[in-house]
């Protein structure tokens, strides 16, 4: 029976039609969980059930699947809000992480002046590193760096020294998708506060894998995608304080957010239409909603404690493999960033391909951060609660197939 | 021999574990670096042009995946003697002859980032340099 100490696997399995198939004759061994998740047949049923039983467009159509639909868009709101413990009117739906980084990005540094700051952190994603510099060249903004220590860590003395009264902006992921570091987030929030800055958070790595308290941690920002915590892709969160949002500036103009449209001016709608610019993607909300219900039921606690299993487990067996190099800090996320010596993460990666087990290979959109650690790329393998102790093994030997292909 | 032993075969990895040609050239005529950003290959070419237009000399500096970097060795065991008019009419599929590999989409830019950099080099030559002097 399949299972570690934290959950049922088996029967978990079991709602993943995905992880039936074959690749290249082997059974799939998907270890690029921090990429997209896989899917279960809840959420893919969803899916199908709006578009065959009530497609209509939201908030507009007064009509029977009209009002069907915006009801289950609207619940799948409120049970993202009671995930993270937010409020409805404080869930705002975006396309992905991406889009929500440039909606803050675009929206909090309306009415900065040149010489103000926005820090950010050198394991940063592009997607939170990108619209941070654009908008700093844009108004003259000042961008600063958080240095990470030996260890891959945030650096303390480094926080404290980039976060001043001058800082207008903090923003740093949670848990970073390239080596896994988590990150002291209250504790920067806190440090933000003091200093007068507001503070963001992507949440990417983090939603999917632990259970997230909006509230606890205080930040003003705390954005997430939903494919990476079994939803759908093309939906993604912004959490954002009420009295915050209210007084921002929309990202995106159009249908949807207004309240009354003259030829003299537009006033908005309230939130979280605000921030929800045309039709939105209905079907994907309400597969988020049912992503969030099924990862309630097992519970993140839970899924944590399996992930921290796994993270350890693998980090164990690989380390026995020779010339091989773990990045990152002891304590990570369920992700083991590696390179074989001797071998490029891309041949790492095809190789493994061809035993069934999917890694990611590359940058994983974090060109800066390989700057740092001297390295141009690593391969990938991150889990999730599908994913077991018997596949690590067969990861591990196909490492090993890989060394005896290129002889090293 | 399965699959993932054809492509990395003996050649392909003698090649990149010994690549040819490999290194900088100080007075090169033209040199040029290109990026994959996808899995971070990269590829310098330095090449001398004499006056009638053939290439005299060339190196290559890099690093990246084993696909990449052997066909940029192997690319430039051919290139040496051509006149610029034969690698401008050099075609992606006389590189995947010298690899001699199959190679799904993903991986054809590996394989295509060194031909893509000889390419512009010329081009650059021609259109820049060549005219500066």
């Amino acid at each position: 029976m399949l299972s570690t100490k934290s959950l049922d696997i088996e029967s978990i399995r079991k709602d993943f039609p995905i992880l039936q198939r074959k690749v290249h004759g082997k059974p799939l061994i998907y270890f690029d969980n921090a990429a997209t998740s896989q899917k279960p047949k809840q959420v893919i049923g969803a899916i199908t059930g709006y578009y065959q039983k009530y497609n209509a467009n939201v908030h507009r159509s007064i009509h029977q699947l009209g009002e069907e639909a915006t009801a289950e868009y609207e619940k799948a709101r409120q049970k993202i809000a009671d995930f993270i413990n937010a409020r409805y009117e404080e869930v705002i739906f975006t396309k992905n992480s991406t889009e929500g980084l440039n909606l803050l990005a675009y929206s909090l540094t309306s009415g900065l002046k040149p010489g103000d700051e926005i820090v950010i952190s050198q394991l940063e994603h592009h997607s939170n590193f990108v619209p941070w510099q654009q908008m700093a060249e844009h108004l003259g903004l000042k961008l600063k760096f958080i240095e990470i220590n030996k260890n891959a860590e945030l650096d303390k003395e480094s926080i404290k020294k980039n976060i001043t009264k001058k800082t207008k902006i903090v923003s740093v992921n949670h848990i970073s998708n390239a080596i896994g570091t988590i990150n002291p987030v209250e504790e920067i929030t806190k440090i933000a506060h003091e200093n007068g800055a507001l503070m963001v958070i992507d949440g990417s790595q983090s939603v999917p894998h632990m259970p997230i308290d909006a509230k606890k941690i205080n930040a003003d920002f705390y954005v997430f995608t939903g494919h990476k915590m079994l939803g759908p892709t093309g939906v993604g969160v912004v959490y954002g304080k009420k009295e915050l949002l209210e007084n921002m500036r929309p990202f995106l103009y159009g249908g949807e957010m207004i309240n009354e449209v003259k030829f003299e001016g537009t006033t908005f709608n309230k939130l979280p239409w605000k921030f929800e610019a045309g039709t939105p993607n209905i079907a994907e909300a309400i597969g988020l909603g049912i992503a969030v219900d099924y990862l309630s039921k097992i519970g993140m606690n839970n899924i944590f404690e399996h992930d921290k299993e796994l993270v350890e487990y693998g980090t164990e067996r690989i380390k026995e493999i020779k010339g091989v190099t773990i990045y990152g800090p002891k304590e990570r996320g369920s992700i083991i960033s590696f390179n074989v010596k001797g071998v490029h993460a891309h041949d790492v990666s095809q190789i493994l391909d061809s035993e069934g087990v999917a890694i990611r290979a590359g940058h994983h959109c974090c060109m800066p951060l390989m700057g740092v650690l001297g390295i141009s790329s690593t391969a990938r393998a991150s889990f999730y609660l599908y994913n077991t102790e018997e596949e690590i093994d067969t990861f591990i030997k196909a490492i090993h197939k890989v060394k005896k292909v290129f002889g090293v | 021999m399965d699959t993932i032993e054809t492509m990395y075969q003996e050649q392909i990895l003698d090649h990149f574990k010994n690549p040819r040609n490999f290194g900088r050239i100080e007075n090169a005529s033209v040199h040029h670096h290109e990026y994959n950003p996808l899995c971070g290959d990269q590829i310098e070419m330095f090449l001398v042009i004499d006056k009638n237009k053939n290439i005299t000399e060339v190196k290559f500096s890099g690093h990246g995946c084993a696909i990449s970097q052997a066909s940029a060795s192997m690319l430039t065991e051919q290139i040496k003697g051509k006149s610029i008019e034969e690698i401008e009419k050099l075609t992606k599929e006389k590189v995947l002859e010298l690899l001699g590999i199959p190679l799904s989409p993903v991986r054809l830019k590996c394989a295509l980032l060194s031909l893509d950099t000889l390419k512009n080099s010329v081009l650059i030559f021609e259109r820049y340099i060549k005219k500066s002097k």
